[in-house]
């Protein structure tokens, strides 16, 4: 069968189970008892181990596996949750993700599961050696291995045509040369018997002497055990460590309630789970959720939406034919239909909008495992993960803010001491929050730190020649703040892995930027640090001002017009061939846009003119317009390939009445 | 050169149309298209043969004023102008003609190479010429005619 259809389905869904995964394990981590967490926990890994399986991706299928084993020990009490197991158990995480990351080429090469697979079970092994608890278990706690589908139901197979099942551990004597010999001596006279269907370390090891000196066996045999252990015996140099006869029946339930659905655990837990249940309902509920989705390609949502846009056009011209005949039944239809297509358009928009979640998500575990590095004991709190964003906005937003994420916790908070010095709580307070305000969406770090040490900014600009001393004393706080954005500043002494190479706040800034959102910063020693970045709700739709020049129209975006004015002729001067004018007595530098554009315009009359005062960087020039279209918000569209070259342009957009008019790129116009 | 005729077998489907006074033929599998004559945006600043882009059902197509860029005389719109789309390495182009005239397909046995022909002086946007009984089709070269590193040469 090919499956290579199925890849991209498979690779999109295991990075959704990674994801709840990672947060989920975090999750238990603060609430070790939960098993309403560690159920969900169950099935993330139990569906990624199924869907790798059917992939054929053996070392994703085996590293879930051996971490299924381990989570099991969890839910067995026989493990406790500690930050040195979930270090191991999100490492494995790690490694699953770069293995999705391209899973056909990682089998049969690096074997990045081995070594994790080696941890996970010292863990088991540690685990083992604890005082073990106490009730009837089915199989003996050292025992590493699990059963497999196939293994089980050979168990089933056997129970029923009256074999027992026996768990054996076989020592053979220190010093003993030719292990392998004995190891082989064993089986033969085993094979008599009965039937091994599984050992450990696997046949292959032992014939190799790959052991230390004992190994373990689950033997199906219908000889009592005395006799079993007597043929062993006889074998010199062998030792019967344990036999015991292994209950099937306890077995395959155990396996089945590894695989089963939260419902039938309910009934495995004791009452007193119901208010855990209680506590933890969200995470729960927000799966539910997840179920009733449906993954659209973005590309579909694009089309969608020119469609729609396509139906408005259409709506415009009945609505002429309308109005020039006027058939006033005709208009009162498309009055209907009108209101149809004008909520049809915003349910489109709303569509391609996703949750702030997705990037979200994966921050409580950057945190944990940065304030585990740097020693430092963060309160991670996260607000308005539902507000949505566009699509496109959402891609670009992640690195900025581990940026600053990195920023807070590497500068802002102060290690513990210096904490308890400034009379603070030992736990520092890291908020990462998101809201929706008007059109555009706010976002703001904030840590409860130390804050930005304005005096050693200063210091640190009259060092690099950024301010001089003269400036220095007109130099406000504010201005001082903004020179945290020059490349190469950085006020940290000494670079850690994290951060301090300053190369950082003026890539967050350009990023910002180029996404048309907005940076601020607000500090005050010892009390803390807030980033607050204001980002548009959508990069395809922006607001723009249409021109007009020599009956072309062009839309210029309003991020980049100050403002806009209107002369007459005669207030054009001309200085060193350069035409200015006068704005509120600054001299204004101006472009006519029908030459930057070469518009063939009729000879210019005698009227009144109107100027676009735009800002390149910290320039402002005026263009010189026929008139002002008006404001209104636009849809942005590519221009393809063929005309990606052009300089000038943004792309271009289609107005109401179904023309195209170009998006003016002032940058990369002047 | 028959080898640069994409169609298999031993016949192409051709969409027939006229610029200037000549017949041309596109293959029918680079034509995604026919539609009439749409206001067209210039783009400022692109190639000269550029003629601007058109509104395609929400799409912004460029379109490619083809007499300018053959060195035909001034394209005269009419009724019968079409804009013929077309699709070449994933990229969409208008094409505007004077006229489509039919569907028809060749034979590759009666193709030839390219040669200048008639008022045409552009055989390296040809892939060759079809002769018919009192016709001549001239096979287009679509990758040829938007040639990118001769369109950076010209912006």
């Amino acid at each position: 069968m090919d499956l290579s259809q199925y890849l991209d389905m498979f690779l999109a869904e295991s990075k959704e189970h990674l994801d709840s995964l990672n947060n989920n394990l975090l999750l238990l981590e603060k609430e070790p008892g939960n098993i309403v967490i560690l159920n969900e926990i169950f099935r993330s890994a139990h569906t990624l181990k199924g869907m790798a399986a059917t992939m054929g991706f053996e070392q994703i299928t085996e590293l879930t596996h051996e971490m299924e084993s381990t989570l099991m020990l969890f839910k067995e009490e026989k493990l406790s949750v500690n930050p040195e197991v979930m270090d191991v158990l999100l490492r494995c995480l790690d490694a699953l993700e770069e293995m999705i990351k391209d899973p056909e080429a990682i089998d049969g090469q690096v074997n990045l599961s081995s070594p994790l697979i080696t941890k996970l079970r010292a863990l088991g092994e540690t685990r083992s050696r604890q005082p073990a608890s106490t009730g009837d278990v089915a199989l003996p706690e050292s025992y590493p291995a699990e059963f497999n589908e196939y293994e089980l139901s050979v168990l089933q197979a056997a129970e029923k045509s009256n074999y027992r099942a026996f768990y054996l551990k076989v020592g053979i004597a220190p010093g003993t040369v030719m292990k392998s010999v004995r190891a082989f001596m064993v089986f033969r006279s085993l094979e008599e018997v009965g039937q091994i269907i599984k050992c450990h370390p696997p046949v292959q090891d032992l014939e190799e002497e790959k052991f230390e000196d004992s190994f373990e066996m689950v033997l199906l045999s219908q000889k009592p055990p005395e006799q079993i252990a007597g043929i062993l015996e006889k074998i010199s140099e062998v030792i019967v460590l344990s036999l015991q006869q292994i209950d099937i029946s306890k077995i395959s339930h155990y396996l089945r309630k590894a695989d089963s659905e939260l419902g039938t655990d309910y009934q495995a837990v004791p009452e007193k789970s119901d208010i855990v249940n209680m506590r933890s309902s969200r995470g729960v509920v927000h799966d539910a959720i997840a179920f009733r989705t449906v993954r659209v390609d973005i590309g579909r949502l694009d089309m969608l939406m020119n469609l729609v846009g396509e139906l408005v056009i259409n709506k415009t011209r009945l609505e002429q034919i309308g109005l020039s005949h006027r058939l006033s039944e005709l208009l009162e239809a498309i009055e209907q239909m009108g209101r149809l297509t004008t909520d049809l358009q915003s349910l489109v928009m709303k569509v391609r909008m996703v949750p702030i979640r997705q990037v979200f998500n994966r921050f409580p575990r950057m945190v944990r495992d940065f304030a585990r590095e740097l020693h430092k004991d963060v309160e991670f709190i996260m607000e308005g993960q539902d507000t949505e964003l566009d699509r496109t906005v959402i891609d670009e937003i992640g690195d900025p803010l581990v940026h600053l994420i990195r920023n807070a916790l590497d500068h802002g908070v102060e290690p513990q001491e210096e904490r308890a010095q400034a009379g603070k709580t030992k736990t520092a307070l890291l908020r990462l929050a998101a809201r929706q305000d008007g059109n555009s969406v706010v976002i703001e770090v904030e840590d409860d730190g130390r804050g930005i040490d304005l005096e050693k900014v200063r210091r640190k600009a009259l060092a690099k020649g950024i301010i001089t001393e003269k400036e220095e004393e007109y130099v406000n706080e504010r201005a001082l703040l903004k020179l945290i954005y020059e490349p190469g500043f950085s006020t940290a002494d000494v670079v850690t892995d994290l951060s301090g190479r300053g190369v950082g706040m003026d890539v967050v800034k350009s990023k910002i930027e180029s996404l048309n959102g907005n940076i601020e910063i607000e500090t005050k020693k010892n009390q803390g640090t807030k980033v607050k970045i204001s980002l548009p709700l959508t990069l395809a739709i922006i607001q723009a001002l249409l021109v007009s020049v020599g009956g072309e129209q062009y839309a210029i975006p309003l991020s980049s017009i100050d403002e806009t004015t209107f002369i007459t002729p005669e207030q054009i001067k001309t200085v060193k061939g350069q035409e200015v004018m006068l704005l509120r007595g600054a001299v204004l530098p101006l472009l006519r846009l029908e030459s930057l554009l070469d518009v063939k315009t009729a000879a210019s009359e005698n009227r009144d003119l109107f100027v676009v005062v735009v800002r390149k960087g910290e320039c402002q020039t005026g263009l010189v317009v026929d008139a002002l279209v008006g404001q209104q918000e636009i849809v942005i569209k590519s221009l393809g390939k063929l005309l990606s070259g052009t300089k000038g342009f943004a792309g271009a957009t289609i107005l109401g009445n179904g023309q195209v008019s170009l998006i003016i790129d002032i940058s990369s116009l002047l | 050169m028959p080898e640069k005729i994409a169609n298999t077998g031993d016949e192409v489907q051709l969409v027939v149309f006229t610029a200037g006074k000549e017949e041309f033929g596109l293959e029918v599998n680079q034509v995604q298209e026919i539609v009439r004559l749409l206001p067209i945006a210039r783009v400022p600043r692109a190639a000269a043969f550029i003629e601007g882009v058109v509104n395609l059902r929400g799409n912004v197509v460029p379109v490619i004023n083809l007499h300018y860029r053959l060195g035909l005389e001034e394209r005269r719109n009419t009724d019968q102008t079409r804009i013929i789309v077309t699709e070449v390495e994933g990229i969409f182009v208008g094409l505007v003609v004077d006229a489509v005239i039919e569907v028809l397909y060749l034979s590759r046995s009666i193709l030839e190479p390219p040669a200048v022909v008639g008022s045409v002086d552009s055989s390296k946007f040809l892939k060759g010429i079809g002769k018919l009984e009192n016709r001549l089709l001239l096979l287009l070269d679509l990758a040829a005619l938007l040639d990118l590193e001769q369109q950076r040469e010209l912006t």
